[in-house]
């Protein structure tokens, strides 16, 4: 196990040095001047050499990547710059809110599209079945926008169950009042996908033989779909979660920008807004490190929960 | 191999085999297209709005979308028919409030008395009369209603049409065509090139997708090429994935190997004779792509990295649309999500269909959309 985990933390090591040089390459020469930018339309030169010489920008290609790989490697990104604000400082506060609303996203998604998708499994083949799947395909080709522009409308504006938009510091406060729209809104959009994908999962494992042989001797559908199906579908359906679980970091800038939560989303949209190289920058190489993180965790998982996956 | 018997290889000359064994495969799956009434409908309506893409892309309909033709917020004609409607009300309150001046239908209200301008407004009506303003009629209703500025909401949603489908199609097409080749030569030459490729798939998809879009989104101007271009680069990955498998299992099969003893070089072998076999993948793969990308392009173009502004896409309606549902002018909304919805659910259909004709294995798999 050992030997498995220090070669998947080598093979990380490429992936990382890619994922930098593409971020690099993206933002020097792809990006534009930033100093330019930096200085306005009327930019005097003299302005744009002095803001060249601070950031760095005057040294060669090879200095400036060497610049950006210490950065990543002391996780010291520097200064945002739109608001001078220290990135770690970004991340630090903006992460909260972000997990506020994406956690409960997360388990309710999962667990009631699972439960949602063995129901379906389970009259597989009937009517129910056939209306339900089409019901999804058309929920799914109505943009993520309309649904937050029509809950926020009507269950904001029009019915005022919840707060249209807002947060605050108190963090219970934020989850059980300004939290619960948002959440209903991305729940909502991503039931139907969600349920479409378990629903195929649990029908590929009831093709198998294990099904056939539980049947044969006696156990009822109820029994097959809960003891067997469930726990043999709770493989495909981890590694669904897990490739959402970056994501669910940067949160839904969409819900973040409509909702005014001050989450990491929002930041990063942002930022691109006004070109803060800084802060793409580093919430980029962050979520790749994070992903490579939680992919590596979720193989470790795999093996302790499928004894048929060996450490090789 | 007992899984994919329309692609045997028939034992005839090489060169000849692959186009036979494809208009096989491509016949068999009309075939069971044309029997599936589902697939029959969503080619229809995808097909009616191919053509309406082109006739306004060529300027047949909707070409004077920005003209402001009606009146500020105009109701839909359906809503104005029936005398003193509720949507009319609302719409003719918020209008007097927002610019009484555009208003030119509504009853002008007389404050001469009190009016300190009043005595001079004879001079300037007469100086103004010299002048050749022909302010054309405004409509007080169109068949879906207008926006803020007068501009036909129906002429825009056509006008959107063109260009979200435009370029949903044009980035699928570019990630399409990136994944295939990439994967292709992954697949076919194997060796140094393999771990070249796979290394540059780990590096893209280490990245959350959307944030990498958004990082690409950060460096270039919001534009019509450069969203497509975006798009492209980002979202091959999954393609690159599913062709190189194909191309794995295909380069040891008999009829490659048979190419090769006839003197087939590696470029003819990988996409003259292997091609036409794994292209099916490459085909659902293209159309499940369209139905993402529209998404993405309507959410981009929505938070003002898509399209430019003299633009107009499903998403930049939806983002007027917001703030017009508030004061009660709802039909903008519903213009683009319908126009948008009926074309990604007949295109999910159709590539649903596609999918279980020219792949059987791959039913029930969806891809992860965003």
């Amino acid at each position: 196990m050992l030997g498995f985990l220090v070669r998947r933390l080598w093979q990380t090591v490429p992936t990382l040095a890619g994922v930098m040089l593409l971020v690099f390459v993206l933002f020097h020469w792809v990006g534009g001047d930033p100093a330019e930018q930096i200085a306005g339309l009327i930019a005097d030169p003299t302005r744009v050499q002095e803001i060249r010489a601070q950031l760095g920008l005057d040294q060669p290609w090879w200095a400036q990547l060497g610049l950006f790989v210490r950065e990543v490697l002391t996780f010291d990104f520097g200064r945002s710059w739109a608001t001078n604000e220290e990135i770690r400082a970004i991340f630090a506060t903006r992460i909260g809110p972000t997990l506020t609303v994406m956690l409960p996203v997360l388990v309710l998604e999962t667990v009631l599209g699972a439960g949602l998708a063995l129901a379906v499994a389970w009259v597989r083949g009937s009517l129910t079945d056939r209306a339900i799947m089409v019901a999804c395909t058309v929920a799914m080709s109505i943009s993520f926008l309309v649904y937050i522009i029509v809950f926020q409308y009507l269950f904001g504006f029009r019915l005022g169950w919840f707060p249209v938009q807002g947060w605050s510091e108190d963090p219970l406060r934020n989850l059980l009042v300004y939290a619960p729209l948002p959440v209903i809104c991305a729940v909502a959009v991503s039931l139907a996908p969600q349920i479409r994908l378990y629903r195929s999962f649990f029908l590929d494992e009831l093709e198998q033989d294990y099904v056939r042989t539980a049947r044969a001797k006696g156990l009822g559908e109820g029994a097959v779909l809960l003891r067997h199906v469930l726990r043999n579908a709770a493989i495909p359906i981890l590694t669904s979660v897990a490739i959402q679980l970056p994501g669910v970091f940067v949160g839904s800038f969409l819900l973040e920008k409509f909702f005014s939560i001050p989450g990491l989303g929002r930041e990063v949209i942002a930022a691109v807004e006004r070109s803060d190289f800084p802060v793409v920058k580093a919430v980029t190489v962050s979520l790749a490190l994070l992903t490579m993180g939680i992919n590596l965790l979720v193989d470790l998982l795999y093996r302790a929960l499928d004894p048929r996956v060996g450490y090789r | 191999m007992a899984g994919t018997p329309t692609s045997a290889p028939a034992p005839a000359p090489a060169s000849s085999a692959a186009p036979a064994v494809r208009a096989g495969l491509l016949a068999l799956a009309a075939r069971r297209l044309r029997q599936d009434r589902v697939a029959r409908v969503s080619l229809v309506v995808v097909i009616a709005y191919l053509l309406l893409m082109l006739a306004s892309w060529s300027g047949l309909v909707a070409r004077d979308w920005s003209r402001e033709v009606a009146v500020s917020y105009a109701p839909p004609s359906w809503l104005a028919a029936a005398p003193a409607g509720t949507g009319a009300g609302t719409a003719s309150g918020a209008g007097a409030i927002g610019s009484t001046a555009r208003t030119a239908a509504g009853p002008t209200l007389d404050i001469r008395d009190v009016d300190p301008l009043a005595p001079r407004q004879a001079e300037w009506d007469r100086r103004a009369a010299e002048i050749d303003s022909a302010e054309p009629a405004r409509a007080t209703h169109l068949p879906l209603g207008a926006d803020k500025w007068g501009r036909d909401v129906l002429a825009k949603a056509i006008k959107g049409t063109e260009i979200s489908l435009f370029v949903g199609l044009s980035a699928a097409l570019l990630a399409t065509l990136i994944g295939t080749a990439l994967g292709a030569c992954a697949g076919f030459l194997g060796g140094w090139v393999d771990d070249a490729l796979e290394w540059f798939y780990s590096v893209f998809t280490a990245i959350p997708g959307i944030l990498l879009i958004l990082a690409f989104a950060a460096v270039l101007r919001p534009g019509i090429a450069n969203i497509i271009v975006i798009l492209g680069l980002t979202g091959w990955t999954g393609i690159y994935r599913l062709v190189r498998a194909e191309y794995l299992r295909h380069r040891a099969r008999d009829y490659v190997r048979a190419a090769e003893a006839i003197g087939a070089g590696r470029a003819s072998r990988m996409f003259l004779h292997i091609l036409p076999n794994v292209a099916h993948v490459s085909l659902v793969q293209l159309s499940q792509h369209v139905v993402g990308f529209i998404k993405a392009e309507v959410i981009l173009s929505f938070l003002g990295f898509g399209v430019p502004l003299d633009r107009v896409s499903w998403g930049t309606m939806l983002a007027e649309a917001q703030s017009e549902l508030v004061t009660g002018q709802w039909w903008q909304l519903l213009a683009a999500t319908v126009s948008m919805a009926v074309l990604v659910t007949a295109f999910s259909l159709l590539t649903d269909a596609l999918r279980d004709a020219l792949d059987p294995r791959l039913r029930g798999v969806d891809a992860g959309a965003a």
